[in-house]
């Protein structure tokens, strides 16, 4: 069942048609890759369905229900979260109170004026548990600003997915990251959205991260969608490799390798 | 180490920590008017209201992110709605002119708020600093209604149905003096609760990165206008408080000026802490007092104070205060 469809989604900046005609599914469980070069449209297309922007013309059908003209705040309330390219998060608050933020945001908390927020036991628990799963348990009193990138990659997704989203985007969850340190992010934010049951989608430019983690690849190019299929499908379309020079052309992706989709 | 037991110990510590400053700082000020001169307690009392003011907007600026340039409409507000509770109404109740500058201040700054929050950084700030502007020209042109730059005379009132005493100084350094010392009181408990509550806590994510506040579900232009609003409530009550104190509502405290010795006094005291402003505003009020009685050039002369405090402590006197504190536990 398709958790997400778009229907002809287009969004132009001036002449650039960023997203056009764009009717892109996402079914309920999988994790999908969202793949193309710079400028393909995949963090349009994120932006669009996500609320951060609004549409020129076409439908945004989540969970049954259209969502089109819904702000972000009500896409959030059904269940679309998202973490960010760019590390987004409240830097001058401890990692903990980045976390309790979703958690009082999801449970309609945050319009509480007379109470304590530090008296909420249940919401600082599951604070504490979600960075123990992220790994994080470490710099729970930390301001958020302070603590490494590669943490700060995983911090931003901890509190999208506090939120306990039905559908999670990924916005490059590795991008500034060494190489090294990939795999295990990867390791982690799957491992952890899969246990949880959530549809995630994943924009990631690293093609073994994305070979390795993903259960269908959609690949986007100039605003369309060029090829969607299983990462063996993917793999062996011409139009997919001729596109994107300086991926794979056949074959099994090399580990640990540093394949970059047409950057 | 369980969560409990983190958070238990930092319970603990907090208690001791905030302790520590408030029995100390309590029994000075309780003791004040009877050991210091009643000049002095009059620029306590000052100080007092002005921290209160300062307080409100320190919500605005320390924790929400925004920086009004318009907080003396605010204050003004107060000031003004004690006034004609006089003058028109004849009333003398020092509570009902609170309840009276509370809903006031109120109204007054869900106008602004609605107007002004739709921005952020300096928009937000000359969009404050020109509302609070309109604000002045009314009291200054329509002297039939407001005394114009006469202003409008506010008498002592009675405090809980209690008439004043004939002697007005000893009223203002003595029971006036611990009423605005309760009112402080009660500020700056509801204050602390409401910046250490889930929306406090929200309102300092809106200050961090209102992109990623408003994609965890945040209503970011909800959540500043309640802030706006409730610094605008702090401020008048602050006025309002200052009114029988000065004896007089005027138009110098509706000026933009007056908005930046409230933005003046904030730095001062160290707006990424609680208590700076507090401090702040005590600080500010000796310093001008003084600084008025020693020359006339006295604006020169906090001019330089404050080119010298963003140049040597950027953070405030608090500021520097918990740096030092932290230098000194690291030492030890």
């Amino acid at each position: 069942m398709n958790l997400l469809a778009t229907q002809a989604l287009a969004k132009s900046f001036g002449d650039n048609r960023a997203v056009d005609a764009v009717d892109f599914n996402v079914s309920e469980g999988e994790v999908l890759a969202l793949i193309g070069s710079n400028g393909a449209g995949k963090t349009t297309l994120v932006n669009l369905v996500s609320g951060l922007l609004q549409p020129d013309s076409g439908q945004i059908i989540f969970a049954g229900a259209d969502v089109t003209r819904q702000s972000s705040y009500e896409r959030i309330k059904v269940g679309i979260a998202r973490s960010f390219q760019i590390v987004n998060l409240f830097d001058q608050l401890s990692c903990a109170d980045n976390i309790a933020l979703s958690i009082f945001s999801r449970e309609g908390k945050t319009a509480k004026l007379i109470s304590l927020a530090g008296s909420d036991r249940a919401v600082w628990d599951e604070a504490h548990d979600v960075l123990r799963r992220f790994g994080l348990d470490r710099q729970m009193a930390v301001p958020a600003g302070t603590i490494s990138h590669g943490e700060r990659k995983l911090l931003d997704v901890a509190v999208a997915y506090a939120l306990r989203p039905k559908l999670l985007f990924l916005d490059e969850p590795t991008s500034g990251v060494s190489t090294r340190e990939k795999a295990p992010i990867m390791d982690v934010v799957t491992s952890i959205v899969r246990s949880g049951g959530i549809t995630v989608v994943i924009i990631e430019h690293d093609m073994d991260i994305v070979f390795r983690y993903s259960e269908r690849i959609v690949v986007m190019h100039q605003g369309s969608i060029l090829a969607d299929g299983t990462p063996d499908e993917i793999r062996r379309n011409d139009a997919v490799t001729t596109t994107l020079i300086g991926s794979y052309p056949t074959g099994e992706p090399v580990q640990g390798g540093t394949g970059h989709a047409g950057s | 180490m369980s969560m409990g037991a983190v958070t238990a110990s930092s319970k603990v510590s907090t208690t001791v920590r905030v302790g520590a400053w408030i029995v100390p700082a309590a029994a000075l000020l309780l003791a004040a008017p009877f050991v210091i001169d009643p000049f002095q307690t009059l620029t306590l009392t000052y100080g007092l209201i002005a921290a209160i003011g300062a307080l409100g907007f320190n919500l605005l600026l320390g924790y929400t992110g925004l920086l009004s340039f318009g907080h003396s409409a605010f204050f003004g507000g107060g000031a003004y709605t004690v006034a004609f509770l006089v003058k028109y109404l004849k009333i003398a109740s020092m509570e009902l002119f609170l309840a009276g500058s509370v809903l006031a201040s109120a109204l007054l700054s869900v106008l602004f708020g609605y107007v002004c929050v739709r921005y952020t950084r300096i928009f937000f700030g000359i969009l404050t600093l020109a509302l609070s502007q309109v604000l002045w020209s009314l009291a200054f042109k329509f002297f039939w209604v407001t005394g114009g730059t006469d202003g409008l005379r506010v008498p002592t009132p009675t405090l809980l149905g209690a008439a004043p005493t004939d002697d007005k100084m000893d009223f203002l350094v003595h029971r006036y003096y611990f009423y605005v010392l309760a009112v402080f009181a009660v500020c700056v408990l509801l204050m602390w609760v409401i910046v250490h509550s889930p929306f406090g806590k929200a309102l300092q994510a809106i200050r961090d990165n209102e992109t990623r506040a408003e994609f965890i579900g945040i209503r970011i232009r909800r959540y500043r206008l309640i802030a706006f609003v409730i610094s605008g409530i702090f401020t008048g009550v602050a006025g309002a408080l200052w009114a029988p104190l000065n004896g007089l509502a005027s138009p110098d405290i509706l000026v933009w000026t007056f908005s930046g010795e409230i933005v003046f006094m904030t730095v001062l005291g160290g707006f990424r802490t609680f208590v700076g402003p507090i401090v702040g505003a005590v600080a500010f009020t000796y310093l001008k007092t003084y600084a008025v009685g020693f020359t006339v050039y006295w604006q020169l002369l906090l001019g330089t104070v404050l080119v010298a405090l963003v140049l040597v402590l950027p953070t405030g006197i608090m500021g520097a205060v918990e740096q030092l504190a932290s230098k000194w536990k690291r030492a030890s």
